[in-house]
This record gives C-alpha cells, structure tokens and sequence, in this order.
C-alpha cells in the first residue's frame, strides 16, 4: 500500500496548473463575469487539448488514466477557478455519450438537483446537450439541450456560472450507465473541485497573512489568524484524502472487496459510503475555507475584487450539485 | 496512489488474524480499572503472549530486539488488534512507545541489554516524569533539579500527569542538570523503589486514578542510568518522537467507528432515528472517521517511504480529537438521563443500554484535545512549521 500523492499525479498536478497559468489566468477567465458563456469555446477546446476530459479514455484518443489521477487533475481546475461544465463534458467524454466531448468541442451539462420547484440548470444556454441523473435509475441524456421556455436568470449566484431556470426538465433518451457509475465519477470529480476551492482559499489566506501588515507585525503572527488558518488545513487534508480514497476505491475493484469486509459492508455500498463522504466533507471545507479566507482578509475580503467571493459562490454551486450536505449525511448515517 | 496490500502485508494480517483468534478466548475480561495491581498482572502477561509469538514490539527495529515491522504491518498490527478486541497496550505503553525506543536510540549497549528485553517480554513496567505542575504545554520549563554528587544525582522536585506510576518499575524522568531553557536537560532512568519517591494519585474527572503526581525529594539516580549526554535531553526526548510512524491513534479511532455504530444502535432501539437532525450527525460523524482512516493510511505511506509521518499527525490529531468529542456528545444526548448513570442500565426492550461505556468515552473524549500536545499548541505548530506563518506571537 503506498496512499501518497504520487510523483506523477505531482506532475501531472504542476502540469495543468502552468497550463492555467498561461492560458486560463484569473484575470482572463473573469474577463467574462456575468457573460452568457462563461468559458469561451476555443478556452474549452484548450482544455480538451490537454486531455482534461479524456484521462480515463484508452489510449490512443485518451490518456488511460484513473480516477485518482482525475482528481488530482479536477482539483487544480477547481483551484484555477476554471468555470464551464466541467463534470458533465469529462462524464459524456469519459461514457463515449457524446462525440466532441472528449476534445473539447462541445458543452455537456449535468444535473442532479431532484427536489420540487423551478428547475435551475446550469450553462443551460450553451450547451450541447444535458445528461439528467437522479442517482438511481439510468440516466437521460437530452439532446439538445431544453433551451426552449428557458428563461435565463439575471442574477445567478456565481457570476462564473451562468443560470436558466425552467418549469420542468422533458423526458430524454437513456444512456447506458454501468449501476450508476455516472453518478458516482460525476459527485466524486464535484467533490475534487471543492478540495481544489479549500486549498486556493488556504493559500489566499496564508499569503495574505504573511503580507498585510497590523500592530506593526504580519497579522500572521497572531494566533487567532494562525488558529483559524491551521483549521482551514485541516478541513482541506481531511477531504482530500477522502477524495483519494474514494477514487483508489473506484480504480481498483479488489481493494473495494477488502475494504467492504473489513467495514462490514457490500462493495457496492463501500463505493457509496467513500464517494458520499467524500462529497460531504469536501463540499464543507470548500465552503467553510472560503468562508475562513474572508474573515482573514477582514474588509478586502467583502469586496467583489478579491477573488474569494468567486471561490464561496461556486463551492455553494457545486455543493448543491450531485449529493447536497444534507442528503449526504442523511444517506451516510446508515453505516454507521 | 493506492490501497492495495501486498501480498506480504496480506499473508502478515490473515497470521496475525489466526493467532487473535486462537489466543484471545484465553486471555478474559480485564480487570476493574481502579485495581492497578491487576491491572499490571493482566497487561503483562498480555505482553507476554504478543512475545512469545514474536508481535512484541512489532514497530521496533530488530536491533533492539523487536520485529521490525515496516509502517503499514504496523497499521495492520493495531487494526487487527482493535478489531479482534484484543487488549489495549495499557501499562506497557511508556516502555513500548517512549522509554524503550529512546533507550534503542540513544542508550548505551549496557542500557539496552539491561531494559530492552524486560520491557519486550512483559517483565518490567515504566512511568514517564516529564511534564510538572508549571511545565505542561512549555515543558522545556521544567524545574526538577538534578545535582551531581559523586556518582549519583540527587534528585529534588514534582511531576504530574505520570500514568500507572503505582506499578511502574521505572521512571522515564526528564530533569534540570543545567541552565535553564532546553539545552539543560538530562534524561534519566529512575527505579521507582529508590527511597525519596512520593506517588500521589491524581482523580480524573471520571473520578479514576488514572494519573499519578511524583513528589522527589532528594532522590539517588546512579549517573549510570542517564541515557544520552548531560544536558542533552531535550533531543533525546525529541529523537524518540520521530519514532511516530502515523499509527498513534489507531485503536482510538477504530474504537470510536464501532461506537458510533453503536450509538445509532441505541438511537434506534430509543425510536429516535426520526430525527432528522440527529440522523445528520451520525451521518457526519461516518464520513469524518472514515476520512481519518484514509488520512492514517496517507500518514503511514508517508512514514513508510520517508521515515516520518510528514505533516499529517498534527492534521490527523486535530480533527480525531474534535469529532471524537462530537461523538461523545452525540452520545450522551441520545442517551438523555441514562447519561446521568454511570452504573450499566437495561434498554427498555431489554439487553444492556451500553450507557456506561459510552459515557465512559465520553470522559476519555474530553482529554483529546489536551493529553500529548493541546489543540491550541497543535494548531500554533501546523500553523508556523507547515503554514510558514511567522514565530512571534
């Protein structure tokens, strides 16, 4: 057994973080505030050239890769703030649902919410199609999108993702979905944005306290901020090694035997039990470290041009996405 | 990046999984946990067994006569154990954890001829004389004197929190040989029958003796027994702490899974798992220990390849600590009044409420955040040495 970050997820990790760096900065991507398309399409197309919706598609037209090396690179996305359908184009890509999706060509959406009231949906305008998953039955992918009788929300909570809201999603046709694989690579591959939100927020914070000087010394130096940063470590530690494990789980069918045994539990229900938690504890620390960054940063923090607004806004966007926190914890209670 | 056991970790578990199997409906229920004696009698023999199936010291190195585990046997070792529900390490903690490692590390062969092999084959019994009435969380403070005279020290203060200290044979005690701050330390190996040694028990908030208060006066330790330099304790104590390998609260964590299972257990015979609230809770609580179990198996890959558990300890001690208080208190609220009861209840479908060891936990929760570093020195080291955030405060 060897858990650590491997040499080359690391790499692969710095990888797309300079590809960010140069391609997709901060400053480019919110260039495009409250914009219909939050992503430009050659934007999108840049990151299907970087294999970021094909990792687990076979060689040649993938990279062969796992999901633990796809969380590993879905937390640098989330940390890079890249907006877009993101979860939906790699589950499309990853399924062969869609030609295009793996290259970066096409928008696919995804959505989960299943509780009564308007319909929100994300991107909605801009997509290609919308994958419809509910968690238990199979999945329905509808193609085109519903864009007809969609209304476009004015003021959508992240200004990097854009919002349509509808009285009601039509019927689509059913994909093929391995016992809701979907679904689970879907809320896992959420779950590793949210760590990549709880680690930029830490950072921010960490970096901020060390320069922003008050009382003649770094506000560092006090152990209020140094308490409430070590916090924000620990939330971002925890989730990402639940992140982890539940992706090595998912890869490798013989350790989720094992594991399930030793937990008393079946293998099907140890995948659910791994990616839920994982969800749960991720959603929190994206929320709450965005939260704990603002604080630290006192005023600036309030202010539209610090980005932590944008990290707050859309963890509470991914959070409402596949198991909200309070349907995970509900549904994770039974193993104890 | 993966989970998978080798098949040498695989072939070490399902032999160690055997001999739990065979060995432990021969060991029986432990003793009253205010009877020390035999407490100590029931721990050693315990030991005893572990040694003559070669698990005695299954994490230290083969020179000093252990096993030499590599970290992840070691996480399997106590995993096994805690599932099996064997017994916990208990008086054999000190020497197994901290003296006898020390003494590997940095002791003389005569040292380590003469205290290594007690301590392995369950024989001898240690007490640790660090921390003081005004040296807790600054241990480096400490004030104990120690005064040459010919070939003794003369020994002369106090010393708090010393576990099992009535039954202990020796004294891991840390004294003042120099000036004062870290670099005047010795470390000393003191026999607890030498005259001049007062043993105070200390209650806990359980109302247990878990805990002893050391009063020295005038104390003889041969020169002999100082492990390491004169003044030069302070790293030999630090030297031992690297020995952590990321497994150090294995069997507590394990431990507190199998109660939240069953204090939902309890929820549910009480009719109480309606509540949506309360089913939240436990629903957390799984996904934060089954996190920390992920996290220890981070910690001891990294130890595994590095030697050192990197900076998951702090990490992992930090959140273990809070949420298992969490679930105490989850605990004691489902349990409503019963909680107010110390003595075992029946349910009211009969069978035994298992009021008193959660309460118990409850207890032992409340010290996590205290015992082996509070979480307020925990969160000032994750914050400078990991963070990089500035000293001075």
């Amino acid at each position: 057994m060897d858990f650590r970050i491997g040499d080359d997820q690391r790499e692969l990790a710095q990888g797309i973080r300079a590809m960010l760096a140069g391609r997709l900065p901060l400053e480019h991507l919110r260039a495009r505030e409250g914009h219909e398309q939050a992503i430009a399409a050659d934007d999108w197309a840049a990151l299907g050239e970087t294999g970021v919706f094909a990792l687990t598609l076979p060689e040649p037209s993938g990279t062969g890769l796992g999901l633990a090396d796809t969380a590993v690179v879905f937390e640098e996305l989330g940390r890079g703030l890249v907006p877009g359908p993101l979860v939906g184009t790699f589950l499309a890509a990853s399924a062969g649902i869609v030609d295009g999706a793996a290259e970066g060509l096409v928008q696919i959406g995804v959505h989960t919410a299943s509780r009564p009231g308007p319909v929100l949906v994300e991107h909605l305008g801009v997509l290609d199609a919308l994958l419809v998953l509910d968690g238990d039955g199979p999945g329905q992918l509808l193609r085109p999108a519903p864009v007809g009788g969609a209304h476009r929300v004015e003021h959508p909570l992240d200004p990097l993702t854009p919002l349509w809201r509808l009285d009601a999603l039509p019927f689509g046709g059913s994909v093929a979905d391995d016992r809701g694989g979907l679904w689970h690579r879907g809320a896992l591959l959420t779950a590793a944005l949210q760590v990549g939100h709880a680690a930029a927020a830490l950072e921010l914070a960490v970096d901020y306290a060390k320069e922003r000087q008050q009382f003649g010394k770094p506000i560092g130096s006090f152990q209020a901020i140094k308490h409430m940063c070590a916090d924000m470590l620990v939330r971002s530690e925890v989730a990402r090694a639940a992140v982890h494990a539940a992706a090595c789980l998912s890869d490798d069918p013989d350790v989720v035997v094992a594991e399930a045994e030793a937990a008393g539990c079946t293998p099907g229900q140890m995948l659910e039990r791994s990616v839920v938690g994982a969800k749960l504890l991720a959603d929190e620390a994206a929320v709450a470290n965005a939260r704990a960054s603002i604080q630290v940063h006192g005023g600036m923090g309030f202010t539209w041009e610090v980005p932590l607004h944008l990290h707050l806004k859309r963890a509470r966007v991914l959070s409402t996405n596949f198991h909200s926190p309070a349907d995970a914890s509900a549904a994770l209670a039974a193993y104890a | 990046m993966d989970l998978r056991y080798t098949a040498a970790e695989q072939n070490f578990r399902s032999d160690l999984r055997s001999w739990l199997t065979a060995t432990l409906p021969g060991v029986g229920a432990p003793p009253p946990h205010d009877d020390w004696p035999a407490r100590r009698a029931y721990d050693l023999h315990w030991q005893r067994l572990l040694f003559d199936a070669g698990y005695a010291g299954v994490d230290w190195p083969s020179e000093g006569g252990g096993r030499g585990a590599s970290p992840v046997e070691q996480l399997i070792f106590k995993e096994e154990c805690e599932r099996a529900g064997a017994p916990y390490v208990g008086v054999n903690f000190v020497g197994l954890l901290h003296a006898g490692p020390t003494i590997i590390a940095e002791g003389t062969p005569a040292q380590k001829e003469r205290y290594l092999p007690a301590i392995l084959r369950g024989e001898e019994v240690w007490c640790q004389g660090f921390s003081e009435p005004d040296a807790g969380s600054d241990l480096a403070s400490l004030r104990t004197r120690a005064v040459r005279d010919g070939e003794d020290y003369v020994v002369t203060g106090s010393k708090i929190w010393t576990s099992h200290a009535e039954v202990a044979d020796y004294c891991e005690l840390l004294v003042r040989t120099g000036d004062a701050g870290n670099r005047g330390i010795s470390w000393l190996i003191m026999p607890m029958d030498t005259p001049g040694i007062e043993i105070r028990p200390l209650r806990t908030i359980e109302g247990t003796t878990e805990f002893a208060e050391l009063f020295l006066n005038e104390v003889r330790v041969p020169v002999a027994n100082r492990v390491g330099e004169e003044n030069d304790g302070w790293r030999v104590t630090m030297v031992t702490l690297s020995f952590e390998r990321g497994t150090a609260f294995v069997g507590e964590l394990l431990e507190c899974i199998r109660l939240l299972g069953e204090v939902r257990g309890i929820a549910d015979r009480l009719g109480l798992l309606g509540d949506e609230g309360l089913v939240r809770r436990i629903g957390h609580l799984v996904a934060v220990f089954d996190a920390l179990w992920a996290l220890t198996k981070r910690n001891v890959s990294e130890a595994a390849q590095t030697g050192i558990p990197g900076i998951g300890g702090s990490v992992f001690k930090l959140s273990f600590s809070e949420h298992a208080q969490a679930l105490g208190d989850l605990a004691v609220e489902v349990l409503d009044r019963a909680a107010l009861c110390a003595d075992p209840l029946d349910a009211p479908d009969g069978g035994a409420l298992g009021n008193a060891e959660q309460l118990h936990n409850w207890f032992k929760s409340i010290s996590l955040t205290i015992a082996a570093g509070t979480s307020q020195v925990q969160r000032n080291i994750v914050a400078e040495r990991i963070l990089g955030l500035p000293r001075a405060r």
